[in-house]
């Protein structure tokens, strides 16, 4: 019997094997370094058909060195008959979901929170620029098929605790190499009650334990999902198969946390740093830039002022178009919020949002390494709820205490 | 394939973000990444790395898919990085752009002579010899090639 990840990939674990890639991405940021590497190799793209430039991370561009090198790109995406989703479209892994991927597929992309993409029963991975060149030009790549550790999943979340606080709290019990080189498989009756929002939240952050992918099986909740983007799903069934060893979360005992920088894995519960002084607070990222987080934020803040300065990136323009159909777009500036365009944003200290020296950002992403959104700056990550209600407050808040 | 250098040791969880930062990506210019490699670490270090055997903690690499990492070492001289795990983005990315790695915990300091021999599974330090998980034939035929690019043009 096998895991997911066998299933998919056709092998027993510890087994190298090629297999044909059904989806391959690139954002701008890693897209350029693979057009260089492609063009030492080949000429010939395999499958333009299943190849996606997707821009996000300096959308806008911030200066004329990085619209060149978009211009670049943009005109071979265009010139070779690839998929491109230009600025404004959203983030690579948001739009990936949106979009197109399906379950069992096999997946990679040219960054390393591919794996949010598990969510939907696809094997999906991180590869770099050079190997991602050889995907363009072959249509394949090699894998060595990952051991894996299954995260069972027990109980509902309770009061503010949200997906984000469970899957910080598994990251910290694995440890930032906990999961090296393994895949995560998310199982029990705790996983089929989560939504998709919620599952490519957990999966987003597999990579933070080292994890090769972290893996949802395809049920109804995705099978719905998939419909309502115009799509179909098959429901993938979990064998009675061995997993290198099993992990228990209930759920129902999970409480808001944060993970203090520079490491991850340095969970905490937000009431033992409560009070810490902000200087800025930021919603966004592939971990937590969703409609339903940017709902959640909007009506704990709806009718309040913030008394930090926040910063709102929605994860794609769906997401966008959907916070200003339901109002949350209004209630998120009423309450005296900054949206920025779908992409990015602040994650990763290029471009709008930039933290200064000693600043504290409270972040709703995936890395808190030091100097990541800022030389000099310090970044705590914590769920939407803890955001939100630190916003109001302008310190560290555990949700539901505000006011 | 035999390599010999002069260790710099550095502690674990060296992130790809520590390695080469998001504010010095947008370029294609690799002495730019070389100029600036490990700079959040230790800005002395850049200089010191010709030549060098980079001897680390576990968990070398994590963080990001940027391959800007491995090539700001290559280029500013790193011949071989040692530590006992590697994130395994960054280890394919490194044997993609011809920069070798072996995995094995060491004891050594900075200075030390350090020698490794990736098809033995051997590393040495100061006289002591320590083994190494030997890469895979594939690897060693994608370093032999100097990166996945010089295999392309030999193999078509
Ligand atoms: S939002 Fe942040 S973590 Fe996600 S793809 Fe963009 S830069 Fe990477």
């Amino acid at each position: 019997m096998s895991t997911l990840s066998e299933q998919i990939l056709r092998a027993c674990e510890g087994e190298f094997v090629d297999r044909k890639v059904d989806r391959a991405y690139v954002h701008d940021g890693t897209g350029v370094l693979t057009l260089e590497a492609f063009e030492k190799i080949s000429d010939h793209i395999e499958n333009p058909g299943q190849t996606y430039v997707i821009f996000d991370h300096i959308t806008p561009s911030n200066n004329s060195t990085t619209a060149t090198l978009q211009a670049e790109l943009r005109e071979f995406a265009l010139d070779r008959g690839l998929f491109f989703s230009d600025i404004g479209g959203g983030i690579c892994h948001q739009v990936m979901g949106e979009d197109v991927v399906l379950p069992g597929e096999v997946v990679v992309g040219a960054d390393s929170h591919t794996c949010t993409l598990g969510a939907f029963g696809a094997f999906a991975t991180g590869v770099g620029a050079t190997d991602m060149a050889a995907v363009w030009a072959s249509g394949e790549t090699w894998f060595r098929v990952p051991e894996t550790i299954e995260v069972n999943l027990s109980g509902r979340l309770r009061g503010p605790a949200e997906a984000k606080d469970a899957a910080l709290t598994y990251v910290g019990r694995l440890g930032m190499d906990g999961a090296t080189y393994r895949a995560l498989e998310f199982t029990g009756a705790g996983a089929g009650r989560l939504s998709m929002d919620e599952r490519m939240t957990f999966c987003n952050l597999a990579v933070e334990t080292g994890a090769k992918t972290g893996l949802f099986y395809a049920d109804q909740v995705t099978c719905a999902y998939l419909a309502a983007n115009g799509r179909t799903g098959t429901v993938q069934e979990q064998q009675d198969c061995r997993y290198e060893r099993t992990i228990g979360i209930d759920l129902g005992d999970i409480v808001p946390v944060v993970a203090e920088p520079p490491r991850v894995d340095s969970v905490r519960p937000v009431a033992d740093l409560e009070g810490l002084p902000l200087d800025q607070v930021f919603v966004g990222t592939c971990t937590n830039g969703r409609y339903e987080d940017l709902a959640r934020f909007a009506a704990i803040v709806k009718g309040r002022k913030v008394s930090v300065r926040t910063i709102i990136a929605p994860a794609s323009r769906e997401v966008l178009k959907s916070a200003v159909n339901s109002g949350v777009a209004a209630d998120l500036l009423e309450a005296g919020c900054t949206l920025l365009p779908p992409g990015c944003g602040p994650c990763i200290g290029m471009h709008m949002g930039v933290i200064g020296e000693g600043e504290i950002c409270l972040s709703t992403a995936n890395r808190n390494f030091r100097n990541r959104m800022g030389v000099g700056g310090q970044i705590y990550l914590a769920s939407v709820a803890t955001a939100a209600e630190s916003a109001l407050r302008g310190v560290l808040t555990e949700p539901g205490n505000a006011l | 394939m035999k390599i010999e250098g002069k260790a710099v040791c550095i502690g674990p969880d060296i992130d790809t973000d520590i390695i080469i930062a998001g504010r010095y990506l947008r370029t294609k210019d690799r002495r730019i990444w070389s100029e600036h490699v490990l700079e959040d670490l230790d800005p002395t270090l850049a200089p010191r790395l010709e030549g060098a055997v980079i001897v680390a903690g576990s968990n070398f690499g994590c963080g990001s898919s940027r391959e800007q990492a491995p090539v700001a070492l290559k280029e500013a001289g790193v011949r071989c990085i040692v530590a006992p795990s590697f994130a395994r983005i960054f280890y394919r990315n490194a044997i993609n752009i011809g920069l070798p790695l072996a995995e094995c915990e060491v004891s050594c300091h900075d200075g030390d002579l350090v020698s490794a021999d990736l098809e033995a599974g051997i590393v040495e330090v100061s006289g002591k010899q320590y083994r190494t998980r030997p890469l895979s034939p594939r690897m060693l035929e994608i370093l032999n090639a100097g990166g996945l690019v010089g295999l392309w043009k030999v193999k078509g």
